[in-house]
């Protein structure tokens, strides 16, 4: 039996785990620093979607939605992932925007994802309270949507518990021990470990696991907020979004309204909530919903997107034969996380990338060093 | 009574059936069982909840309620309509 350690319990180590798990002869354990979902996996947006401008990043969400469309049966989950495939519609603000989204249908088109424009009346007619002068374009692809983040990690969690993975909670990896060019025990603050595998998949702290082996993972942590608001009856379908107004709103399926804007851009690991979101994020969505002022603020919280220097992830071999990372997700480690286990597998497996179109070295990490991969230009 | 005929929490519908599910697979502190039932999420923000829970961990853990960690609190305090967000801005 070789012995898997895997970093970090959110959405992409519980996929590396799944992924994993199904193989012949790995011992795997999942430790984590605090409580189940403590990490960016539960305080997402909760949102899917294959509309990207690249097409590393088409490709890896158009896996992923395919997965969650049949998320129940591959993780023989009794009860539901609740993944509602009722859109996303963005919105651009200006001429050169909507150029950029002709450009990206046109891609998106070529890889399969049936995303288009609509017209304004289209609009109106799929979101009634839209007010329609409030922006300039919109593109749609009704494959993208809502999950529940907390019911698809449960149904890991038990799908990885039944092919014997094991789960350490509040467990925090203090030192890890190298030896030819290889990490052989890991440290925490609970026990020491033997270990055939490091795998690290523990966010923007990612970057803190490199530095004990002294290997340089360029992601840094942004803040992000979100609200919650009281349930109100259905209102809006797709998941509305503009990546130049820098907002994002949808309604869950249990009513509640969720959402957020983008951070700025210094590295902070607070999860702090503050005051001038709430004001931020009214004025921008009253603006475009002019509706929804009665609507009554329940709760808010933060979240950390961990970001690459490219906005592309990070899955990656290091020069630590052993250690393998997948982090530099950029705000979209959720929606990619089913591709991510399969590309984590791959690695340490040492076999192509089972994911048709993708190219293990267009992930790595090196590829900071040689060349620049197209950066991803579709984010909130 | 039946544990699935307790409610825990009308808004979010958890019933003790749920909170114990929870304790089954393992899940022992309050801000795990808060995002795996939605407990605590609602509009009371679990005031009017937690306390039960946390009853459930101590009896099912044999640990004293005064070790068992509350969940964070988190803003706001009272629910604020979006349009009194917007005009404070101004």
């Amino acid at each position: 039996m070789k012995k898997v350690m895997i970093i970090g319990a959110g959405i992409s180590g519980l996929f590396a785990a799944f992924n994993l798990s199904k193989e012949k002869d790995l011992d795997i354990t999942v430790i984590d620093k605090g409580y189940f979902l403590n990490g960016a996996t539960g305080r997402n947006g909760a949102g899917i979607r294959m509309q990207w401008s690249s097409k590393l990043n088409c490709l890896l969400s158009k896996y992923s939605v395919e997965f969650f469309e049949n998320g129940e049966e591959h993780l023989k989950y009794k009860d539901s992932i609740e993944f509602k495939q009722k859109g996303y519609l963005l919105l651009s603000n200006d001429e050169e925007e909507h150029q950029q989204f002709i450009k990206n249908i046109k891609l998106q088109n070529s890889l399969g994802i049936p995303s288009k424009l609509l017209t304004k009346d289209e609009v109106k007619k799929l979101v009634p309270i839209i007010d329609e002068t409030k922006f300039y374009s919109a593109a749609f692809c009704h494959k993208d949507g809502h999950l529940n983040p907390f019911k698809v990690s449960e149904a890991l969690f038990l799908a990885c518990k039944e092919n014997g993975v094991k789960f350490h909670f509040y467990e925090e990896l203090e030192d890890v021990k190298i030896q030819t060019n290889k990490v052989s025990k890991v440290i925490t603050s609970k026990a020491t470990y033997e270990v055939d595998y490091l795998i690290g998949t523990a966010g923007s702290f990612t970057k803190e696991l490199g530095v004990l082996m002294n290997i340089d993972i360029p992601v840094y942590p942004e803040k992000h907020e979100i609200l919650a608001t009281m349930p109100v009856s259905k209102m809006i379908e797709p998941m509305i979004m503009s990546f130049s107004k820098n907002f994002y709103i949808q309604q869950v399926p249990h009513g509640p309204l969720i959402m957020g804007e983008g951070g700025n851009h210094h590295s902070t690991h607070s999860q702090d909530s503050s005051i001038e979101f709430l004001e931020s994020i009214s004025s921008k969505v009253l603006n475009i919903l002019p509706t929804l002022g009665d609507v009554k603020v329940q709760r808010q919280w933060a979240g950390s997107y961990d970001m690459s220097p490219d906005r592309n992830p990070i899955i990656s071999k290091t020069k630590i034969e052993n250690f393998i990372v997948a982090c530099g997700f950029s705000g979209r480690g959720f929606m990619i996380a089913p591709a991510t286990g399969v590309l984590i597998r791959d690695l340490l497996l040492n076999q192509e990338s089972s994911i048709e179109g993708i190219n293990l070295e267009d992930l790595s990490i090196n590829r900071f060093e040689q060349r620049t991969n197209e950066v991803e230009l579709s984010f909130v | 009574m039946e544990k699935n005929k307790i409610i825990i929490c009308p808004y979010e519908e958890v019933t003790m059936a749920d909170i114990h599910k929870c304790l089954e697979m393992g899940f022992t502190t309050v801000e795990d069982i808060k995002r795996l039932t939605r407990v605590g999420m609602g509009p009371c923000q679990g005031r009017d909840c937690i306390h039960i829970v946390v009853d459930e961990i101590s009896k099912f853990n044999h640990i004293k309620k005064s070790d068992i960690e509350l969940m964070h609190i988190r803003p706001n305090l009272a629910n604020i309509p979006l349009k009194a967000l917007m005009e404070h801005k101004k």
